[in-house]
C-alpha cells in the first residue's frame, strides 16, 4: 500500500532544479500588463481628493483603475461585504488599496503607482486593542461561551488569580508574495492564475466584481509558494484588482505585490490580550476560570469571526474546565484587517490557558507540570469540552508520560534548579506544553469536498481535486490514496494545478483539513473507477466483482492477470466510463450556534514538547537547548511529510512567540514590513539538540483517510513550550512565587523587561 | 546582444559555457531581473528585493588575482546590479542540470532529504549550498548553518536542509560542476580569455555606468562627475533601486580596481582597500582581533558580505552599520582621496551627524587602516538584536581599554545604535578611567551612558532596552574578564554547548 508510506513530494526534483512553476514564472502573451497599487498614506479618513492623471501620464501605463472603474461589486470580503477592493471615500487603514495601475513593467507600474496625489482629510484612529475596547469598537458582535457556574464557583474558590495575557500578532512571510495574473478570454471570460488556497472565493470575487456569472471565470493555481493561512481571503483582493485592470485595458495584467507592499496591504495573525480570573484550589486544579478576550481584527470582519471562534473553543487546549465564562471581542482597528494563520485563533487560545495554569503554578510554587497534569481532560471522566463535545480517543495521558520519560523531564528540573541556584547570569528553564487541536472546519458547511480522477487508456491517471498544494504536501498524499485505491505505482499519478473548472465549489484550503477532505473526495472517485473495471474484468474473465484485485499497476481476476492498462483499454472498448468524481462530507459534525454546543470537531490531534531555555539576564537574548516533541499524525498517509509538518509548524511558532514583532509606529504605519525589519527563524534557530518523534502505531479513532490524521496546524502550538520555557527562565531571577509576566513575542527587550522587574522585586 | 569584442559598452560574462554579451545593460538592471525578464531563466525567485531571505541568490565566479583559479562565491542576485559581472561567470539553479538530466549532488541531496515544502526558497538554498559545496567536500553542521545564514525558509524548520547540506558531500562525483570542473582548464580559459580581452582594451564604460580599472582612472572620473553613485557592493545602492524607485546618477564602480582589493598587514597597521569585501576583511580583521569574532559571524550572512565591502559599510555611514563601532573603538583612520589629494582622517571624526560625513565632492574613500593589536590592551566586542543571524543591531558595541591592575590607562567605549551615528561614549569613558577596573567603575561608566545617549525608540528596541542594555554590555566586557570569567553571551557558553548539541 502507497498511502502509509514516505514518498518525496511530488514537486522536490522540480523545486531544487528551479522548474517548478509559480505564478510569476507563467509564461504570459507577450502584451501582458504589470500592476501595481496605490496606497491609502493615512490610517482613517476621507478621501478628498483622488487625482491619478499624473498616474496614468507615466511612462508605460496602460490603464489605471479605482472605486469608480469596478463594473461589479467593490468588495472582496468573502464572509462579510465589507473589503472594499478599492477604497472609495472612506480610508481605514495605512495601506488600503485605493486604486490600481497597469504599465508595461512592474518597476514602471510601480512608480506610476507612487504619482498620485491623494488628499485625505484624517480621522481620529484606533491603533490597538485596548483603544478599541475603550471606544467599544468591534467588527463583529461579541461572543460569549458558558459552562457551569463561573461566577459563583470563583467567589467560592479557595485560591484566585488575576492577570493578564499579552500575544503578538504575526506575518505569514510565505516566501512567494501575492499574486494573480488575469487573462481576458472570448465572450468576457476571465482566465486567473493565482497564488491562492481558495480558488473558488477567488472565483466568486472576480466575478461579482467584473459583473460577470461564476460559469465565466477560472481559476488556477498549481502551487503557492507557501500559503499559512495568508493567501485563504487576501489572495481575492490581488486577483478582483488584476481583473478589473485586465478589463479595463482589455490586455493581461499580473499583478504581484512587492513584499515591503504584501506586508502592509495583507492581513496578519491577530494579536491577542486576554484578561483572566482564576480560581483553584491548593492543589492548583482550576475551579473556575473568566475570561475576557479581545483581538486586533483590523478594519474589516474578513475571517475574524471563526478566528476569534477558534480562539474560544481552544481555549481550554488540553485542561477540563469545569465552570467557565469566556467573552470575546472582535476589535475593529484602523489597522489591516486581520486574517488566517495557521492555526486560526487556536494558538492564542492554548496560549491564554497555558499562562493561567503557569501563574497558577508559581502562586503555589509547583512544578507547572504537575499543575497541567492536574488540570488534564481525562478519559473517562472530566472529559467533556465547554462547548459540551465529548473528548473521545483522548490520547494525552499516553503522549505526556511517554514525553515525561523520554525527554527525562523530572532529572532535568533538578538540575537546572541547581544551576539557576548557582549562575547569576545564564538562567534556564524548561517546559512542557501538550497540544490538543479540533480537525474541521468550524462551520460545518465547509467540510466536503470532491475530486475528479481520469484514467486514460494507457492506464495512467490524472488526478484534480479541490485542495491547494502550498507546499505542505497535499498532492502527494492525495495522489498516494489513488494510487493504493486502483493498485498503481505513485508515478502513474499525475495532479495538475488546482483549477475551479474541474471541480466545482470547492472549500479553502485550511484548518488542516486538506487531505482529510480532498483525501477522501479522490478515494471515492478512485474507488468509483475501480468498481467499474472489477465490472468489466470480472465479467469478462467470469470472476465475482469482488475478486478482483489492483496491485502493483496489475490487475488479477481469478487466474487471469494483466496490466491495469490493458483493463483501463479493455473498459473503453466496452464503452465503460474512465472518469469519476468524487465527493465527501465529514460525518457526526454539527453544532449549534445559538446554544453554543455541539460537535464541531470530527476529531482532534495530540501532541506535547518539552523545551528547555536559555536567557541572558544582561541582554534578554534567549537560546533554545533542547526540544522534545511527541505528535500524533494517526496512521500517518506519509511520515517524511508529516515530519516536515511537524518541525516546520513548531519553527514558525517559535517565531511567533520570540522574534517576530510587529511594529505599528504612532501613525500606524507597519515599520516591520520586510525581511530586514520582521524577523522570522533562520537556520540558526532550528536547535542541534531536537527529537521529534511520531506517537506510534495509534491510527485515528475515526475514519478519516486511512486512519490518518491532520498535522498542518497542529504543531505551530508545539512552540508554546518554548515560550513556558522562557517564562521558566524568567522566573529563576525572581522570588519564588513570582509571576514573570511575559508578553509574546519574548523579545530580548522584552524578557529583560520581565527580568528587571523581578529583580527588583527580589531586592525589595 | 553581440558587439565586437573589445568594444568599452559591452558587458561580458560567462553563462553556461558560453560568453553572453550585452550592449550598455541599463546599469541598474539587477542580475535578478536580467535572468528572469531578459534571459527567460525563472528558477531564481524575487522573494524580498532587499538581499535578506535568499530566494535569489546565484553564484558568480572570479578569477583570482594570479589567474589560478576561480573562485565561486554566492550573492544576491536581486540587489546585484548586471554590469559587475563584466569578466566573470554567473552559475544559477538551471546550470546545475546535467547533461542526463540527472540532478546535482545538491539538488539531489536536498531531495533525498525531504529539504523543500513549498520550494520557493529552494533555489537559492541549492546555490548557498552548491557555494559551499565546491569549497568543502563534507562540511560540518556548524558550516552549512553558516553558508545558510542568509536564506529564509518558512516551511521546513530547517532541520532538512541542514541534513542535505550534511551529506551532499557523500554524493558521487557529477560530471558537471563537481569541484573538479569547476576549476576546469576550459573554465579556466574561458574567464583568462575574458581577462586578457579587457586587459587589452578600455574599461567597460558607458552613460551612466563607469568600472575604472585604476585609483588614477577612478579618481579622474569621480572629479569629473563628482555627482555620480560610488558602487562597491552594491547592498545599500541596490534598495535604492529596488525599493525607493530612485533614478540613479552615473554608477562609478569600485570592483574592478586593483589597487583597491588589496588587504596589507603592515608593520603598524592593517589595511583594507575600499573594494575588499567583507567576506575577505574579516578573516583580515581576526587574525589580528580575534574579539571580534561575533561581530563577523553575525554581520548580514554569507551572500551580502560575499557582495558588501567593509569601506562601504564604513562610508555608508549608518548609525547601524556594525563595523563602525568596532573601527572607532579601535581607532581605525580612513585614506581619502579627491583628484590627486590624499587626506587621513579617524574614523571617529568622519561622521558629522545623521547621514552627514566629512566628505567632499568627487571625494572617495580608498581604504581603512586599523592601528595593530597592542600589548595589554582588553576588547570586547557584541551584538544584540532580535535574532542571532542575518539582523541588524538594536545596540551594538566593541570596546577597547588599557588596563594596569584597577588603573584604566585609556578607554574606547564605541556604540552603535544609539545615536544618530555610531560613536564613542565620552561620559561613559571619563567615568571609567576616573573610577577604574572595578564594579564600582564599571557602574560609573554605565550610569554615565544616560548622559551621552538619548537613544531612539523604534521597531529595533525601545530607548529604555538600548540604554540599558549598553550599560550590561559594560558589565559583560567585565565580568567577562573577571576571575572566573562569566559567559559572554550564551552561545559562546561552554556549558550551553554541551546541553545544546
Amino acid at each position: 500500500m502507497i498511502a502509509g508510506t514516505t514518498q518525496i513530494h511530488d514537486s522536490a526534483p522540480l523545486h531544487v532544479s528551479g522548474q517548478a512553476q509559480y505564478c510569476d514564472d507563467i509564461a504570459l502573451p507577450a502584451n501582458t500588463l504589470h500592476g501595481a497599487f496605490g496606497m491609502s498614506p493615512v490610517a482613517h479618513g476621507r478621501i478628498t481628493a483622488l487625482d491619478l492623471s499624473a498616474v496614468a501620464a507615466a511612462p508605460g501605463v496602460a490603464a489605471v483603475a479605482a472605486a469608480a472603474d469596478i463594473p461589479g461589486e467593490n468588495n472582496y470580503g468573502g464572509a462579510v461585504h465589507d473589503d472594499p477592493i478599492f477604497a472609495p471615500e472612506l480610508v481605514q487603514h495605512v495601506g488600503q488599496p485605493v486604486f490600481a495601475v497597469a504599465a508595461t513593467s512592474m518597476r514602471a507600474a510601480r512608480a506610476a503607482a507612487r504619482l498620485a496625489r491623494i488628499e485625505v482629510a484624517p480621522l481620529p484612529a484606533l491603533l490597538d486593542i485596548r483603544a478599541a475596547l475603550a471606544a467599544q469598537s468591534f467588527v463583529l458582535p461579541s461572543q460569549s461561551m458558558r459552562r457551569g457556574d463561573p461566577r459563583a464557583q470563583l467567589a467560592a474558590a479557595p485560591r484566585h488569580l488575576s492577570s493578564t495575557v499579552v500575544i503578538g500578532g504575526q506575518d505569514h512571510f510565505y516566501l512567494e508574495g501575492q499574486i494573480s495574473a488575469a487573462i481576458p478570454q472570448e465572450d468576457g471570460a476571465m482566465l486567473v492564475h493565482c497564488s491562492t488556497q481558495h480558488p473558488t472565493e477567488v472565483q466568486s470575487i472576480v466575478a461579482h466584481a467584473l459583473g460577470l456569472s461564476s460559469n465565466q471565470v477560472i481559476v488556477q493555481c498549481r502551487r503557492m509558494g507557501g500559503g499559512f493561512g495568508g493567501k485563504e481571503s487576501q489572495a481575492a483582493l490581488i486577483a478582483a484588482a488584476a481583473a478589473v485592470l485586465a478589463r479595463k485595458a482589455g490586455r493581461p495584467v499580473k499583478l504581484r505585490l512587492d513584499r515591503d507592499a504584501d506586508m502592509v496591504m495583507t492581513g496578519k495573525r491577530h494579536d491577542f490580550i486576554a484578561d483572566y480570573e482564576a480560581g483553584f484550589d491548593d492543589t492548583g486544579r482550576l475551579l473556575a476560570l473568566a475570561i475576557m478576550l479581545a483581538s486586533r481584527c483590523g478594519y474589516s470582519a474578513d475571517l475574524s469571526g471563526p478566528v476569534n471562534d477558534r480562539a474560544m473553543f481552544h481555549l481550554d487546549n488540553a485542561y477540563y474546565l469545569e465552570h467557565v465564562e469566556i467573552i470575546s471581542h472582535r476589535c475593529k482597528t484602523h489597522t489591516v484587517s486581520n486574517t488566517a494563520f495557521r492555526g486560526f485563533g487556536g494558538p492564542q487560545g492554548m496560549m491564554v490557558i497555558e499562562a493561567v495554569l503557569d501563574d497558577i503554578a508559581r502562586t503555589l510554587s509547583l512544578d507547572p507540570l504537575d499543575v497541567r497534569r492536574a488540570n488534564l481532560y481525562g478519559t473517562h471522566s472530566r472529559n467533556v469540552t465547554h462547548y459540551g463535545q465529548v473528548l473521545e480517543a483522548n490520547l494525552l495521558p499516553d503522549i505526556l508520560d511517554r514525553l515525561e520519560r523520554s525527554s527525562e523531564y523530572r532529572r532535568r528540573r533538578g538540575e537546572i534548579h541547581r544551576w539557576n541556584a548557582g549562575q547569576p547570569i545564564v538562567k534556564r528553564g524548561l517546559a512542557l506544553t501538550p497540544v490538543k487541536f479540533g480537525i474541521s472546519f468550524t462551520s460545518t458547511m465547509f467540510n466536503q469536498a470532491g475530486a475528479l480522477v481520469q484514467v486514460y487508456t494507457d492506464g495512467t491517471v490524472l488526478l484534480n481535486h479541490g485542495g491547494t498544494e502550498m507546499g505542505q504536501g497535499l498532492h502527494v498524499k492525495v495522489a498516494q490514496v489513488v494510487a493504493t485505491e486502483l493498485g498503481l505505482p505513485l508515478s502513474a499519478i499525475r495532479i495538475t494545478a488546482t483549477d475551479t473548472s474541474k471541480v466545482p465549489n470547492t472549500s479553502a484550503t485550511a484548518a488542516s483539513a486538506g487531505s482529510d477532505l480532498n483525501g477522501k473526495a479522490a478515494q471515492a472517485a478512485a474507488i468509483t473507477i475501480r468498481e467499474r473495471l472489477a465490472s468489466v474484468a470480472a465479467e469478462r474473465f467470469r470472476v465475482a466483482p469482488q475478486e478482483v484485485r489492483f496491485a502493483e499497476g496489475h490487475v488479477q481476476a481469478g487466474t487471469h492477470r494483466m496490466p491495469f492498462a490493458a483493463l483501463a483499454r479493455g473498459a473503453h472498448e466496452a464503452r465503460v466510463s474512465l472518469s469519476a468524481t468524487g465527493y465527501y462530507r465529514t460525518p457526526k459534525i454539527h453544532w449549534d450556534k445559538e446554544a453554543k454546543r455541539g460537535r464541531p470537531f470530527f476529531y482532534f490531534a495530540f501532541g506535547a514538547a518539552v523545551a528547555e531555555e536559555a536567557v541572558d539576564t544582561l541582554t534578554g537574548e534567549t537560546q533554545l537547548l533542547r526540544i522534545d516533541i511527541l505528535h500524533d499524525v494517526g496512521a500517518s498517509l506519509n511520515p517524511a511529510i508529516d515530519l516536515g509538518q511537524i518541525e516546520g509548524g513548531f519553527l514558525q511558532g517559535v517565531g511567533w512567540l520570540t522574534s517576530e514583532e510587529l511594529y505599528w509606529n504612532a501613525a500606524g504605519q507597519l515599520d516591520t514590513h520586510a525581511p530586514s525589519t520582521y524577523k522570522i527563524p533562520t537556520v540558526r534557530d532550528w536547535p542541534a539538540n531536537a527529537r521529534i518523534e511520531m506517537l506510534p502505531a495509534t491510527p485515528n479513532s475515526e475514519d478519516a483517510i486511512f486512519r490518518s490524521k491532520a498535522v498542518g496546524e497542529p504543531p505551530l502550538m508545539l512552540a508554546l513550550s518554548v515560550f513556558h520555557a522562557i517564562r521558566d527562565a524568567c522566573a529563576a531571577c525572581g522570588p519564588a512565587g513570582c509571576l514573570p509576566n511575559l508578553p509574546a513575542p519574548a523579545t530580548p527587550e522584552a524578557v529583560l523587561r520581565v527580568i528587571d522587574a523581578l529583580h527588583r522585586r527580589h531586592a525589595a | 546582444m553581440s558587439a565586437p569584442n573589445s568594444d568599452s559598452r559591452t558587458l561580458r560574462f560567462v553563462l553556461d559555457g558560453r560568453v553572453v554579451c550585452i550592449d550598455r545593460p541599463a546599469p541598474t538592471m539587477t542580475i535578478l531581473d536580467y535572468l528572469r525578464e531578459v534571459a527567460g531563466r525563472r528558477g531564481t525567485k524575487e522573494g524580498c528585493a532587499e538581499g535578506d531571505c535568499g530566494a535569489c541568490t546565484v553564484v558568480v565566479g572570479e578569477l583570482s588575482k594570479d589567474r589560478q583559479r576561480i573562485d565561486y562565491r554566492a550573492v544576491n542576485s536581486c540587489i546585484r546590479f548586471l554590469p559587475t559581472l563584466d569578466g566573470k561567470e554567473l552559475v544559477t539553479v538551471e546550470s546545475l542540470q546535467q547533461p542526463s538530466g540527472a540532478a546535482h549532488p545538491v539538488q539531489q541531496s536536498m531531495i533525498d532529504h525531504h529539504a523543500s515544502q513549498c520550494g520557493f526558497c529552494t533555489p537559492g538554498f541549492v546555490m548557498s549550498l552548491f557555494a559551499m559545496y565546491l569549497t568543502h567536500s563534507q562540511a560540518s553542521r556548524e558550516q552549512v548553518v553558516e553558508a545558510l545564514a542568509g536564506n529564509l525558509c518558512r516551511c521546513t524548520g530547517y532541520r532538512p536542509i541542514i541534513e542535505a547540506g550534511m551529506r551532499q558531500g557523500s554524493y558521487p562525483s557529477p560530471g558537471r560542476w563537481s569541484r573538479e570542473d569547476a576549476q576546469s582548464a576550459e573554465r579556466l580559459e574561458s574567464l583568462a580569455r575574458l581577462a586578457a580581452e579587457r586587459d587589452a582594451g578600455a574599461p567597460l564604460h558607458y552613460a551612466g555606468f563607469e568600472a575604472p580599472r585604476t585609483l588614477d582612472e577612478l579618481s579622474a572620473v569621480l572629479l569629473a562627475q563628482p555627482d555620480s553613485v560610488v558602487l562597491a557592493g552594491g547592498t545599500d545602492v541596490g534598495l535604492w533601486v529596488t525599493k525607493q524607485l530612485r533614478e540613479l546618477p552615473a554608477l562609478v564602480y569600485l570592483g574592478d580596481v586593483v589597487e583597491l582589493t588589496v588587504i596589507e598587514e603592515r608593520r603598524q597597521e592593517l589595511w583594507i582597500g575600499a573594494a575588499v569585501t567583507l567576506t575577505d576583511a574579516w578573516p583580515a580583521l581576526l587574525r589580528e582581533f580575534p574579539e571580534l569574532e561575533e561581530q563577523a559571524a553575525r554581520f548580514a550572512s554569507p551572500p551580502i558580505r560575499n557582495s558588501a565591502t567593509l569601506c562601504g559599510n564604513l562610508a555608508n555611514g549608518s548609525p547601524i552599520g556594525d563595523s563602525i563601532p568596532a573601527l572607532i573603538a579601535l581607532d581605525a583612520q580612513i585614506e581619502l582621496r579627491r583628484g590627486s589629494a590624499v587626506r587621513r582622517l579617524h574614523l571617529e571624526n568622519f561622521y558629522l551627524g545623521y547621514q552627514k560625513k566629512d566628505l567632499n565632492k568627487g571625494e572617495f574613500m580608498t581604504g581603512v587602516a586599523i592601528p595593530a593589536a597592542a600589548q595589554g590592551r582588553l576588547i570586547g566586542s557584541y551584538k544584540l538584536a532580535k535574532r542571532i543571524d542575518q539582523d541588524i543591531s538594536a545596540v551594538c558595541a566593541t570596546f577597547c581599554v588599557n588596563v594596569e591592575g584597577e588603573q584604566v590607562l585609556s578607554a574606547r567605549l564605541a556604540y552603535g545604535g544609539m545615536a544618530g551615528t555610531a560613536c564613542r561614549a565620552r561620559q561613559a569613558e571619563c567615568a571609567l578611567i576616573e573610577h577604574g577596573w572595578t564594579t564600582a567603575g564599571i557602574e560609573a561608566s554605565s550610569a554615565a551612558l544616560a548622559a551621552d545617549f538619548k537613544p531612539l525608540s523604534d521597531l529595533r528596541a525601545g530607548s529604555e532596552y538600548r540604554l540599558q542594555a549598553a550599560g550590561n554590555l559594560l558589565r559583560r566586557f567585565f565580568l567577562s574578564h573577571a576571575k572566573p570569567p562569566t559567559p559572554r553571551a550564551l552561545r559562546t557558553s561552554d556549558a550551553l554547548r554541551s546541553l545544546s548539541q
